[in-house]
C-alpha cells in the first residue's frame, strides 16, 4: 500500500488521539495469560480492550475525514514508527505489575479530565468518542487508584517497586500537558482541549493519592518529550514490529 | 405518613427510541431484529439490552442503526452479522448497519423485561438499589473482580449461598 500524507490538523489531532489509544492497548494486551492472578488477567486484558476501541473509533474518524480509500487499519498497520504520534510514556514497555499499574493510575486521571473537557469540543464526532470514553476512563481510574493504594500499602516488596515505577515514570508526564501549533490551532477552534489547564488538578491528584500510598514524589527537574514529532525511545519499534508483522507480512490479510 | 415512592423515569433517550419503534412504518423489521441476541447473554435481545436505536429505509435499503456497549466490545462484529443475516433470512436482502457513537449506552436502557431475564439467567442486573445474588437473592455479597468474563461484567460472590455470580455493571 502506498503511503498517504495526513491531510488536515483535524485528521492528525484524531490519529494522535487514537496512537495514544493503540500503544497502551497494546502495552495492556501484554498481560493477557501473564498477569499475577486470573483476576487481573481479565481486569487487564479488558481495559486493553476498551483502549483498543477507543483507537478504532479516533482512527475510523480521521480515514472518514479524508474522503478517499482509507480505512482504520493503514494507520495501524502501515506506518512507521516516525510517524507513530503517540505520547512517551504510552510506549514504555509494561515493565512490572506495579510500573503497569503507577503509568495507568497516572494516564487515568489525566484521561478522566482530557476527555471530560473534549466532549465539550466544537466538533460532534470527537464530542462522541469523548463521551462514549470517558465513562470507561472513570473505572479504570477507579481500579488503578485503588491499586496505587494496595501496592503502596502492601509489602515491603510492593511499596519499593511501586516507588521505582513513580520514579522512571514520573520525567514522562509533563508531555502530556504540552500544547504544541497544531493542537494551539485546533484550540482556537474549540475542537481541541487545552492540556496545559489540566496539569495543576492532574498534580493535585496524583499528589494526594501516591502520598497516601506512601510513595515519595520524585523530584521534577528532569522530563522527556517527542512523541508527537514522531521522536519515540528504541522500545516502540519492538511494539510495532510485533503489532504490524502479519499485515506486513501478508498486507490486506484478514481472518 | 411514608415517604413518598420515588418512580424512576425512563431516560429520555431510551423514550424517544421507544416512541420511534412504537410509531414506525417498519414494524414488521423491529420485530424481525427481535430475534438477534447478545451472543454473549444470548438469553437478551439487543433490542432489551438497549443497543439497538433504530431503523430506517433509504430507497430499498434497510439501515439498522446500534450502539455498542463498550468501545471495544468484541461482540459487535458478531452482532452486525446476526443482524444482517437475520434481515436477509426475512427477506430484506440489501441491508446496512449504521454504528452511532453518541449518545452514549448506559445500562439505564436495558427494559424490565430484559433485567428478569438477565437474573433468571444468572446474572445480577446493572442498577439495582441493592445488588443481591441472583441465586438466592441474598445481599450478602462481596466483589471478586472489577471486571468478569466480559468488559461489561464484574465477578461477585454470594456469602449465603457461596456461589459466585456475575453482576451487569452500572453505565
Amino acid at each position: 500500500m502506498t503511503k498517504i500524507a495526513i491531510d488536515t490538523p483535524l485528521e492528525a489531532y484524531a490519529v494522535r488521539l487514537g496512537d495514544d489509544a493503540l500503544v497502551l492497548g497494546h502495552r495492556l494486551s501484554e498481560w493477557s495469560s501473564n498477569a499475577p492472578f486470573l483476576e487481573e488477567d481479565l481486569a487487564l486484558s479488558n481495559v486493553a480492550l476498551d483502549f483498543l476501541g477507543r483507537a478504532r473509533m479516533f482512527y475510523s474518524y480521521a480515514a472518514e475525514l479524508r474522503k478517499d480509500q482509507t480505512t482504520e487499519d493503514y494507520y495501524a498497520y502501515q506506518r512507521d514508527c516516525r510517524e507513530y504520534t503517540n505520547l512517551l510514556i504510552y510506549e514504555l514497555p509494561r515493565g512490572d505489575f506495579a510500573f503497569t499499574m503507577a503509568r495507568q493510575f497516572m494516564v487515568d486521571v489525566f484521561n478522566l479530565e482530557f476527555l471530560t473537557r473534549l466532549q465539550k469540543s466544537s466538533d460532534a464526532s470527537l464530542a462522541a468518542i469523548a463521551g462514549k470514553a470517558v465513562k470507561e476512563s472513570t473505572y479504570h481510574l477507579r481500579r488503578s487508584s485503588d491499586w496505587m493504594l494496595r501496592l503502596g500499602g502492601g509489602t515491603e516488596e510492593s511499596q519499593r517497586r511501586l516507588q521505582d515505577a513513580v520514579n522512571e515514570l514520573w520525567g514522562f508526564t509533563p508531555e502530556m500537558f504540552s500544547m504544541d501549533e497544531l493542537e494551539s490551532g485546533l484550540l482556537a477552534e474549540e475542537i481541541a482541549v487545552d492540556r496545559a489547564v489540566l496539569a495543576d488538578s492532574w498534580d493535585s491528584q496524583v499528589r494526594s493519592i501516591l502520598t497516601t500510598a506512601g510513595v515519595s514524589i520524585p523530584d521534577s527537574s528532569w522530563q522527556v518529550d517527542g512523541g508527537r514529532r514522531g521522536l519515540h525511545t528504541e522500545h516502540l519499534g519492538h511494539l510495532l514490529s510485533e503489532l504490524q508483522f502479519l499485515q506486513r507480512a501478508y498486507p490486506g490479510l484478514e481472518w | 405518613m411514608a415517604a413518598p415512592q420515588t418512580i424512576a423515569l425512563m431516560p429520555a433517550e431510551q423514550y424517544a427510541v421507544e416512541t420511534a419503534r412504537r410509531e414506525s412504518a417498519h414494524a414488521q423489521i423491529w420485530d424481525v431484529l427481535d430475534s438477534v441476541k447478545d451472543p454473549e447473554i444470548p438469553v437478551l435481545s439487543i433490542w432489551e439490552l438497549g443497543i439497538l436505536r433504530g431503523v430506517k429505509m433509504e430507497g430499498e435499503e434497510v439501515v439498522v442503526i446500534i450502539t455498542p456497549t463498550y468501545s471495544g466490545c468484541p461482540a459487535m462484529d458478531a452482532i452486525a452479522e446476526d443482524v444482517s443475516s437475520a434481515l436477509t433470512a426475512a427477506g430484506y436482502t440489501r441491508n446496512r448497519i449504521e454504528m452511532q457513537w453518541a449518545p452514549a449506552w448506559s445500562t439505564s436502557w436495558m427494559s424490565p423485561e430484559g433485567r428478569d431475564k438477565l437474573r433468571n439467567y444468572g446474572i445480577a442486573p446493572p442498577g439495582e438499589q441493592a445488588l443481591c445474588c441472583p441465586h438466592c437473592n441474598s445481599d450478602e455479597v462481596e466483589l471478586v473482580s472489577e471486571f468478569g468474563s466480559t468488559a461489561c461484567k464484574a465477578l461477585y460472590r454470594c456469602q449465603s449461598c457461596l456461589e459466585p455470580f456475575d453482576y451487569f455493571k452500572n453505565l
